[in-house]
């Protein structure tokens, strides 16, 4: 990482921190934010947290590792993740499934070479009537079936 | 494609007719102490699932001396099959706001927290927005509705991913910056909750039915249910069946009932509570939907013939493998241990000496684990083995018979 760029995301991280309290109770909130805008929470990143915090760094590691929304690897632009609860699955997430992975060449817990899309399952999004679901990122699809899934995963950037 | 929103919901309670901001104005009107006589005249059951009298926790806290108390509603609706939290934060949420706002004032909160779900982030803006509303119409805020000294505000924090934290201890973990891993109780949350101070933790459609309560009465609420499940609830149903979505129907409702008005043919079985409910066989369909009987959090999956309960099963084991927060080891160890066995059955490897082990294990599971996921995630393995043996033991494992036709 250039010299730059770590001062850049220190500066960032040091706004969340503003912007939300350099207590511990602001933790998940500054890491949620990180995890937006980055899409994971880099080594750097965490020392950062921890220092504006006054925590040991293996703390916010721990923090990050416990929630399924968070990470310390690098993923893609954009996160895909199929519920693959029994409801959905009664509903034809196999289908859509299986077509999603034809498509983008790639398999659940993996990321396009451009790294456009990281895939992932997901448990029950509360969607349940209206299956199969997925979340993009932040947005929620549902009556999924195997081509209006792909053409969503087509359009995002 | 885009989430589907009603406005035409009837029901008999949470359904019924109520105007922005009257429980907050009849609730000022009251006073404390009616609130509660009220809400114990209810006799409102919490409606995530466990059952803990509500006005029993508002008086304990209410009574509590300290100088900052918290209400955090739970939002972290993830029980797999519910999503009645949905359809109030999206198209009710004045019913959750007005009863967090009561709940505020009648235990002596100036802070409410909505711990919403990491998958519902979509919600979020519309719900900050209205939330800025209630400030502008001093529903929210500083001397509220010209009450001298009554402050109160709600702010949202986002949940990521964690099923576990829907489990109150966990979620208040989670709210001070920790790994969502549940406490040991007691102390209660409301001693000992949020950063230390008492703090009450209800359910989204808890406090939805308190805004009722207020405005109705705690009499008006009584009469609809049993005798002790009081009030109405709202179903989430899905599976096969052509109506699937959310219905407020009393407590007391059969199975069967509720299977005929969302038209539900074929039924093989019915998995009441989500994953960590029971699952009813089609010999026990007039057992009815209750505290007493078969309880649930608002969860109804629907199974027809066709489908394979080993696999059904399997899933739910699945994703209590990956839930279980690792904390204690019946839990952690015990759902693994679990859906190894289901992998057995499922290769034709298993012996009934290992599958009644693994009963007893689950039975272990559900007195030794710290908090309600492990002690409650054995109850579909034991139910669905227990009723579904024909199916899953005596046959290939396709629902082809082995000897007898």
């Amino acid at each position: 990482m250039l010299v730059l760029e770590k001062n850049a995301l220190s500066d960032e991280i040091e706004s969340f921190v503003n912007q939300y309290g350099n207590d511990r109770a602001s933790l998940l909130q500054i890491l949620q934010a990180i995890q937006r805008k980055h899409k994971y929470v880099s080594d750097f990143a965490q020392q950062e947290v921890a220092r504006l915090l006054n925590i040991h760094p293996v703390e916010v590691y721990s923090v990050i590792t416990f929630y399924s929304f968070l990470c310390t690897q690098p993923k893609g632009r954009n996160i895909v993740r199929l519920c693959r609860t029994i409801s959905c699955d009664m509903a034809g997430k196999d289908a859509v499934e299986d077509a999603v992975k034809r498509e983008l060449g790639i398999s659940f817990g993996e990321t396009t070479k451009d790294k456009r899309i990281t895939l992932e399952y997901t448990n029950c999004l509360g969607m349940c009537d209206q299956g199969p679901a997925m979340l993009v990122n932040e947005k929620v699809y549902t009556h999924l079936d195997p081509e209006t899934a792909v053409n969503i995963l087509n359009e995002i950037k | 494609m885009e989430i589907e929103k009603t406005n035409k919901r009837t029901g008999p309670v949470i359904f019924s007719e109520y105007s922005r901001s009257e429980g907050i104005k009849k609730a000022l009107e009251m006073g404390r102490e009616d609130i509660l006589f009220e809400l114990k005249g209810s006799g409102l059951k919490g409606r995530g699932g466990a059952g803990f009298p509500t006005a029993t926790k508002w008086m304990l806290t209410a009574a509590a001396n300290a100088d900052k108390k918290f209400i955090v509603c739970n939002a972290d609706e993830g029980e797999p099959g519910t999503f009645k939290d949905r359809i109030l934060l999206l198209e009710y949420p004045h019913l959750v706001f007005d009863g967090m706002v009561i709940a505020g004032f009648t235990i002596g909160a100036k802070t409410g927290i909505v711990y919403l779900r990491g998958e519902y982030e979509y919600m979020l803006s519309d719900l900050e927005e209205y939330l800025m509303k209630m400030h502008q119409s001093n529903l929210l805020g500083k001397n509220i509705l010209g009450r001298q000294g009554f402050d109160f505000d709600i702010s949202i924090r986002l949940g990521s991913g964690a099923y576990v934290c829907g489990e109150e201890t966990a979620l208040i973990e989670s709210l001070e910056g920790y790994r969502g891993e549940p406490r040991n109780r007691p102390p209660y949350p409301v001693n000992t909750g949020y950063m230390g101070y008492p703090t009450v933790v209800n359910n989204v459609e808890t406090l939805a039915s308190v805004s009722h309560i207020v405005v109705k009465g705690g009499g008006w609420f009584k009469k609809h249910g049993t005798d002790k499940s009081t009030g109405s609830k709202l179903f989430s149903v899905s599976g096969d069946c052509n109506k699937p979505g959310v219905y407020e129907l009393p407590w007391g409702t059969s199975v069967k009932e509720l299977l005929e008005i969302v038209d539900a043919k074929n039924t093989k079985a019915v998995q009441v509570g989500g994953a960590s409910g029971t699952c009813i066989p089609k010999t026990q369909f007039n057992r009815v939907l209750a505290y007493e009987d078969a309880a649930t959090g608002g969860s109804i999956m629907i199974f027809n013939e066709s489908r394979n309960m080993l696999k059904v099963l399997k899933n739910f084991m699945e994703f209590f493998v990956e839930e279980s927060c690792g904390q204690c080891t019946p839990c952690r160890v015990g759902n693994t241990k679990l859906l190894e066995g289901i992998e057995k059955i499922e290769r034709r490897e298993f012996t009934f000496a290992h599958i009644n082990n693994l009963k007893e294990l689950g039975r272990t599971m559900q007195v030794a684990s710290k908090c309600g996921l492990g002690q409650s995630s054995p109850n579909s393995f034991i139910s669905i083995l227990e009723n579904f043996k024909e199916e899953i033991f005596h046959t290939d494992g396709k629902g082809q018979s082995n000897g007898k036709a």
